[in-house]
């Protein structure tokens, strides 16, 4: 196996050699393995949301007609690190009247409930942590623990907003649960195992074209899931001046921040494993660094439909969120089970294209009738307000941009 | 020693404590917490005889779902929370030793069983067949019926739950 084609497993071949060289058993070199690709992946996770801030800060600003960070490094690009670095610097307050355990494990909760994701997604064909074969229940059990952080968050912060806030977000993160493992159990059904791997492996075509409506409530749900616009009623900034984590200040607070960041980029990259084919693509099963590649790629794609999503979406009401759960998404998913359980019945001993084309047509059925559906109790339409050209702020020169002190 | 039975004490020790917390504790938040320690530490004890289905099932269930609803309806009722009550009843001497009794039995019955002292096997990595646990839960000659009986149940609390919630026009005027 040459480097270049599998430079990670390359590596790991590489130091597990090292350490039977110097007397090592194959059994503590597995250990010692795993507890360095642990370190070294959440590690280059948290590192990854510098990256991931930047980006969003950017393309926010581009959607709300600002220029968004501009002043440190091209594009702005050093100022998540500059500001990272503030953060560290700040004091760690803790309020009187907290419970000091509760208060102190959420922060760390919520960011072990994300990166806990990481463990069992396959980045490429050869390149997972491990393959369990549970994988999509240990995704969603793993986003419960997560919940237990955020509760931990606002009962131990003695606050009135901080108990409001978790309250909020534990209603809907338990409600939008219920769409999000029908619909996730589309692709179980169609592969017929739960492993994260063999899903992928079994994705031909990619599981959007075989069954859209599913992938359709699965992205709904996980970005509600994440709790960001606009699914942010738990930190309504209008309301309940930031939700559970309104106590925390410095780094603690920051541990909530990368969370959630890394908890939207892992509901993209996960929403690519389930339903955009992985690391599937031309030539990556023989050269599985491309797969990685393949696999970032689409992830960013996602994770861009993601922040145009947050971008330009106002706030729901909260019974607006109830309702869009329970009486769109829910009965939506199992209506979609049922057909794709039934057609996939029916047509399974026919032609695996006439199958994907027969189940793509009854999930397309199924989009229209509910669009249908939800738009027959709209009584009126919305004026259009303001034009739909504007004025947008647009730089000359990519390299250089306006107001950054650079000479152009 | 192994490591796995190192592992085995730990949790076990673990979760022993913690269940006795819950009972223990002075704040009904805290003991909410320490069912949670519980639980976890019974979902490690499924992965270690290598049920990693129950593990995560055990975590999925009672951790995401059961214990977040506890915690939910103790955060509703705020009153609850931080009230001082003494922590044991009036002849708290009688369940006790019943359940020093009860131990005794099981334990005592435990220790006749012949395979009492047999060490755990490891199992082949396939053991784990879910397909074949899935086929048996809805297999008529396997655990249909409890299973529908079980569906029936969880219906019936769900019929129940709306009864009780929904708003009735008539009470309202």
């Amino acid at each position: 196996m040459s480097f270049w084609r599998d430079p990670i497993i390359f590596i790991i071949e590489w130091a597990k050699g090292l350490l039977a060289g110097i007397g090592w058993g194959p059994g503590w070199a597995t250990i010692v393995g795993f507890v360095i690709g642990a370190f070294v992946l959440a590690t280059g996770a948290m590192f990854f949301v510098v990256f991931l801030i930047w980006y969003e800060r950017k393309l926010i600003g581009r959607l709300q007609d600002r220029f968004g960070p501009n002043r440190l490094g091209p594009w702005g690009l050093f100022q998540p690190i500059a500001d990272m670095l503030k953060i560290f610097t700040k004091e760690l307050i803790t309020p009187s009247g907290v419970d000091w355990i509760a208060y102190n494990l959420a922060p760390i909760l919520s960011v072990a409930a994300v990166l806990m994701m990481w463990a069992v997604t396959p980045f490429s064909k050869t390149f997972f942590g491990v393959n369990i074969s549970v994988g999509i229940l240990f995704l969603i059990a793993v986003g419960g623990l997560g919940e237990v952080g955020i509760i931990l968050a606002g009962w131990g912060s003695n606050n009135k907003y901080a108990l409001v806030g978790a309250l909020r977000a534990v209603a809907q993160l338990c409600s939008y649960e219920v769409p999000f493992v029908i619909s996730a159990l589309v692709p179980v059904m169609l592969t017929g195992s739960m492993s994260l791997v063999d899903i992928v492996e079994a994705q031909n075509p990619w599981y959007i074209l075989v069954a859209p409506a599913a992938a359709l409530v699965f992205f709904i749900a996980s970005v509600a899931e994440t709790g960001r616009a606009p699914f942010d009623l738990a930190e309504a900034e209008s309301e309940i001046v930031a939700g559970y984590n309104v106590e925390y200040s410095g780094l603690k607070f920051g541990m909530f921040f990368v969370g959630e960041f890394l908890h939207a980029f892992t509901a993209s990259f996960i929403f690519v494993t389930v339903f955009l084919g992985g690391w599937r693509g031309p030539g990556a099963d023989q050269i599985p660094v491309l797969g990685l590649v393949y696999f970032m790629i689409k992830t960013f794609i996602v994770y861009f439909a993601l922040i145009l999503f947050r971008g330009t979406n106002p706030r729901f009401r909260i019974d607006q969120m109830m309702d869009l759960n329970w009486k769109v998404l829910t009965p939506l998913s199992l209506v979609v089970i049922m057909v794709i359980a039934l057609v996939d019945r029916l047509f399974a001993s026919s032609a695996d294209w006439l199958r994907t084309v027969i189940l793509l047509a009854a999930n397309l059925v199924i989009l229209v009738v509910a669009e249908r559906l939800i738009r027959r109790g709209v009584k009126t339409t919305r004026p259009e307000v303001g034009s739909r050209e504007r004025p947008v702020a647009s730089p000359d020169n990519l390299f250089i941009q306006p107001g950054s002190g650079a000479k152009g | 020693m192994s490591g796995l039975q190192i592992v085995f004490l730990i949790v076990a020790v673990v979760t022993l404590f913690s269940g006795v917390m819950v009972v223990a504790s002075r704040k009904m938040m805290h003991s909410a917490l320490w069912l949670i320690l519980t639980l976890l530490g019974v979902a490690i004890l499924f992965a270690t005889l290598q049920a990693g289905f129950f593990a995560i099932v055990q975590v999925l269930v009672y951790i995401g779902a059961i214990s977040i609803l506890i915690i939910f309806t103790l955060m509703l009722t705020r009153r609850v929370m931080d009230d001082e009550h003494p922590q044991v009843i009036k002849g708290w001497w009688l369940p006790a030793v019943m359940a020093v009794i009860l131990f005794g039995l099981i334990a005592g019955f435990l220790a006749t069983w012949e395979d009492f002292q047999v060490m755990l096997n490891e199992l082949p990595a396939d053991a784990e067949n879910l397909a074949a646990f899935g086929s048996a839960l809805v297999n008529p000659a396997g655990y249909v019926i409890p299973f529908e009986v079980a569906s029936v149940l969880l219906l019936a609390a769900l019929v129940g739950a709306i009864y009780i919630a929904v708003e009735r026009k008539e009470k309202t005027r």
